[in-house]
Parts: structure tokens; C-alpha cells; sequence
């Protein structure tokens, strides 16, 4: 089975033909307020942006998946809010980092997610790395999304992702695995199975997939790998723990 | 057993305090703002710090079931810092913010003409953004600071139930109860209320409108004095729905009136499993 992420970017048009679905007569004529508030002063979108929430609201947007990578409705908000300014490039990348900057949680997870559908070039992918600096599983998964995925480095790429691991994020939230998946990641999720094994504990599936299907160094697999490893050798721990 | 604490400084507590809180009842929080213990000495720290409040500490509280709430404020010690000027032209963008439901805390520490400033600011501030206010009332001179509140709150214009007037003794109760704002009590060890003394203050004043809460900061405090309180009021004879009123309508009442409050149920866990120090 190959490695599923979330390979999909989202586009402005998916969200409008969405998110009327979720939205009351008010709620719309709300939103059709502050897109054309937007339209003519850029700027409105941080007051809204700050409203999306309480004027909109925040259930899912539908679909499936787990509610750490699943849009919602302000998430979708944001989104519409930042792309009726019209702007493009250097220009909508500094605004969507002023709302992320000034942002509560759900206001910066909006700008992350919003950044897959929006024409803001390259200029805002600081902003994923930022977001992999947070302990927030919101704010790391809407960091590994189709727009980080592309432009993090690879070490933060893969940290990232081993962040997943650690902080229980599913690997569905991670775009780009079958594209940037390596061998120095597949050795770090090995090093992280062996060390979960050793001290007994449970091993996420999500593991062993990455450990199965990230390329082999050249040479072939560490012979130390908890994958091929000898199951009668000793591990630090004398307790194993099944998969 | 539903509990609301109303004044909580959980950025100082740990993950065990949140756990405990939610086994005894606690559902939902208001954090207002507060000094460190010794002096912020930059807007940048004020920043960090509030954007913690609307950030990490509700994410936080979300991974033990707990729905949480934050006042944004100037405090009254930190009014009196000239290196803590400029935090007032912070705060609308903060007050903007969903789960930001109060202006707080507020109030006088020493009732100096800095703290004179910054308290009307603020109340002008909750006015102009339609959100009530937490006072806080200082522990050295309290009745001369409470009866200086009370005056300025009038000044201000703003409808007395919309200000609470917390950290009240038995000697400044009557004064905030009379004024029409919301009379607030804090079980904290030594400087503030015992529940002893709580449910004397109940007897005299009944559960009609009064807010408790436990004010647990880094000091020697405890969170789950709300739900001590509550305990101690059934064991003294008033009903469950006695209970519910002084430990949950009555602070939800006075925070709902600026209509950000969010109790929507949240389960415990939510948003993936609660991550340790790295």
C-alpha cells in the first residue's frame, strides 16, 4: 500500500460551491459584506478575519477525516476573505502574515490552510515553518498541507513529520510523502520505532508505513533496522511490545 | 456537578491541575490577564503573552475537556511601569478576538494616578467593544480601593452588571452588591476568602448573584476551590440547583453578556493526544 496524504489543494472555487451549505441567510450576507469590504480595503480582512468564528461559524466543513486536518467553516471564511482582495504575490503573502501573526489559533490555522488556494507565490512559507515550531496538532497539520509541503525544507520537512508521529497526527494530514519521502526519513522513523520497542511502548501504524515504504539508503536497508532486525536479538528493554 | 471558574491563571498551572479540574466538574474557564510575578519589561512580552491566552493555553485546556476563555488587560501593577506603556494600543486587536470575553483584570493595586489612567482606559475600551469587565480589587487597603472602583466605575458609564468586582471581603461586599455590579470572591489561602467564610457570605447575601472562583495563579493556590465551595454548600443545606447557580449561571450570565462565549462541549483529547515538552 503506497504512502496517502493529503495530496490535494484546495481551490477557492471548491469553498464557494461548500460553504453556502453551512452558512445561514445571515451568515452568507455576513460573509458577502466582509468579501466586498475585503475587495476594496485589503486591511478589513484582519477585523474580519478576527469575526469568522462567532459570525460563521466553526463546525466541519464536511467530509472526512480526522478533526486535526478536516477544514471548517471559518477555516473556509478566512480563505474567501483573503482571496476577494485581489491581491497577488509579495503584496496577499504579507497580509495573510499579518493575519497569521495576529491571529488567534483558528485564525493562524485559517492563513495555513488558505495558502494552498491562494496566488501568494512563494513568499509565505515561513509561515509553515513557524507553525512546525508550535505544539498546536491544528497548527502542525495545517503546516504539512499541500502549500508547506512543497516549500519546507527538507530537514523541516521531516521533522515535521516526525512531529506527526510524536504528537499523534495521522498521516493523512501530511502532503507530498510520496514525492519527498527519503531515505534519511525512513532512517528516522526506523530509529523512532526502535526506540518505542526498547522502552516498551506502542508503535503508530503510521510507523511502520513510513518505515515500509520510504525509499532504502542506497546499499539497502540499515541492518540494525527494527524492520529486519533479528526479533531474539536483544533491545535495550527486555519487554516487546507487539505491532 | 457543572462548574465555570471564572478566574483562573492557568498558564501557571500543570497538566495534573487540568486533570483534576475536569474530573471535579470544571467544563469552562475565564483567564484574565495577569503579571508574572516580577516585572514584564517590553510590549513584546505583553504580546507573547496574550497570544498564548487566545492560543496555546486554550489548546491546552482543550486536551483535558475544558473550554477556555481569556480577559485582555493592562494590570494594575504593571499600569504603574512606564516600560509597560504602549500596552493599551494592544489591546483592540486582542479584544477582537473570539474567545477574549471580558476586559481584565482591571483595578487598582496601589490607586496611583497611572492606575487611575489605565482603569479608565480599559472601561472605555469594554465599552467601545461591548465586553463586560473583571476588576480586580487590591489586597492592601481594599474598602479605599473598592469604594475608588465604585466611583470610577460610575464615571465610566458602563452598566454595573456588566463589571465584576472580584477578591471581596465581608468588610466590601455590601458596598458592590448595592452598586449593581457583580459581586466576585476568590478562595485563595490567606489574602482572600476561606469556604467558611464563603458560605457566611451566601447566607447573607444569597446565591442570586454571586461569582466564586479560585484565582489559582503560581502561588500557593488551589483550582479546584470552586468545586470546595460547592461541596460545602450542599453538605450546608442548599439545593443542587442553588449549586448550579453560584458555580455555573452566574458566571456564565456575566460573561455571555458580550457574546463570545463558547460552551460547547469539548472532549477531552480533542485535536490529538496532549504533547509533552519537545
Amino acid at each position: 500500500m503506497r504512502m496517502v496524504g493529503n495530496t490535494e489543494s484546495v481551490r477557492v472555487v471548491d469553498l464557494c460551491r461548500v460553504l453556502p451549505r453551512h452558512l445561514s441567510a445571515a451568515q452568507a450576507d455576513w460573509l458577502t459584506e466582509a468579501r466586498a469590504e475585503a475587495a476594496a480595503e485589503p486591511a478589513t480582512v484582519k477585523a474580519n478575519s478576527a469575526q469568522a468564528g462567532r459570525r460563521c461559524g466553526r463546525g466541519p466543513l464536511g467530509g472526512e477525516g480526522s478533526p486535526v486536518v478536516a477544514w471548517t467553516v471559518d477555516d473556509a471564511v478566512r480563505a474567501l476573505l483573503l482571496a476577494a482582495t485581489r491581491l497577488a504575490g509579495p503584496a496577499l503573502a504579507a497580509l495573510a502574515a499579518t493575519v497569521y501573526q495576529e491571529g488567534d489559533a483558528a485564525e493562524r490555522r485559517g492563513v495555513l490552510r488558505a495558502l494552498g488556494a491562494l496566488p501568494v507565490g512563494d513568499a509565505a512559507g515561513h509561515l509553515n515553518a513557524d507553525a512546525l515550531r508550535t505544539r498546536d496538532t491544528r497548527l502542525v497539520a495545517a503546516a504539512l498541507g499541500p502549500y508547506g509541503a512543497r516549500r519546507l525544507a527538507p530537514p523541516a520537512y521531516r521533522h515535521g513529520v516526525l512531529g506527526c508521529l510524536h504528537l499523534g497526527i495521522p498521516l493523512t494530514a501530511v502532503a507530498g510523502l510520496d514525492l519527498r519521502a527519503d531515505p534519511e526519513l525512513g532512517r528516522m522513523a526506523r530509529d523512532f520505532v526502535d526506540e518505542r520497542l526498547c522502552a516498551g511502548h506502542p508503535v503508530p501504524g503510521d510507523a511502520w508505513i513510513l518505515v515500509r515504504d520510504c525509499p532504502s539508503p542506497p546499499g539497502g536497508a540499515d541492518p540494525r533496522s527494527p524492520a529486519v532486525r533479528n526479533p531474539e536479538e536483544p533491545c535495550a528493554s527486555s519487554t516487546r511490545t507487539s505491532i | 456537578m457543572r462548574i465555570f471558574d471564572p478566574h483562573i491563571h492557568l498558564t501557571s498551572r500543570t497538566t495534573d491541575d487540568y486533570r483534576a479540574m475536569r474530573a471535579a466538574g470544571v467544563r469552562a474557564v475565564v483567564e484574565p490577564s495577569s503579571w508574572l510575578g516580577q516585572p514584564r519589561t517590553s510590549l513584546g512580552s505583553f504580546v507573547d503573552y496574550f497570544d498564548s491566552l487566545i492560543g496555546w493555553e486554550p489548546f491546552r485546556a482543550e486536551q483535558f475537556g475544558i473550554r477556555h476563555h481569556c480577559a485582555v488587560a493592562l494590570n494594575p501593577k504593571e499600569a504603574n511601569d512606564p516600560r509597560c506603556s504602549g500596552v493599551l494600543e494592544l489591546l483592540p486587536r486582542y479584544l477582537a478576538k473570539d474567545s477574549v470575553v471580558a476586559v481584565g483584570e482591571v483595578g487598582y493595586d496601589q490607586v496611583t494616578e497611572s492606575e487611575d489612567a489605565a482603569f479608565a482606559a480599559q472601561l472605555a475600551l469594554a465599552v467601545e467593544s461591548g465586553l463586560p469587565v473583571l476588576v480586580h480589587t487590591p489586597h492592601r487597603d481594599k474598602a479605599a480601593g473598592v469604594r475608588r472602583t465604585l466611583a470610577v466605575v460610575r464615571e465610566s458609564g458602563i452598566p454595573p452588571e456588566r463589571v465584576l468586582v472580584d477578591h471581596l471581603t465581608e468588610a466590601t461586599a455590601a458596598e458592590v452588591v448595592e452598586s449593581g455590579c457583580r459581586p466576585g470572591f476568590s478562595v485563595y489561602p490567606d489574602t482572600r476568602m476561606d469556604v467558611g467564610r464563603m458560605l457566611e457570605i451566601l447566607r447573607r447575601y444569597g446565591p442570586g448573584r454571586v461569582v466564586v472562583n479560585s484565582a489559582a495563579d503560581w502561588g500557593i493556590s488551589d483550582p479546584l476551590a470552586v468545586r470546595r465551595v460547592a461541596e460545602a454548600m450542599l453538605e450546608a443545606g442548599y439545593s443542587e440547583d442553588d449549586v448550579d447557580r453560584v458555580v455555573w449561571r452566574n458566571p456564565v450570565e456575566f460573561f455571555a453578556a458580550g457574546g463570545r462565549l463558547d460552551l460547547a462541549p469539548v472532549s477531552a483529547g480533542a485535536g490529538a493526544t496532549a504533547p509533552g515538552g519537545s
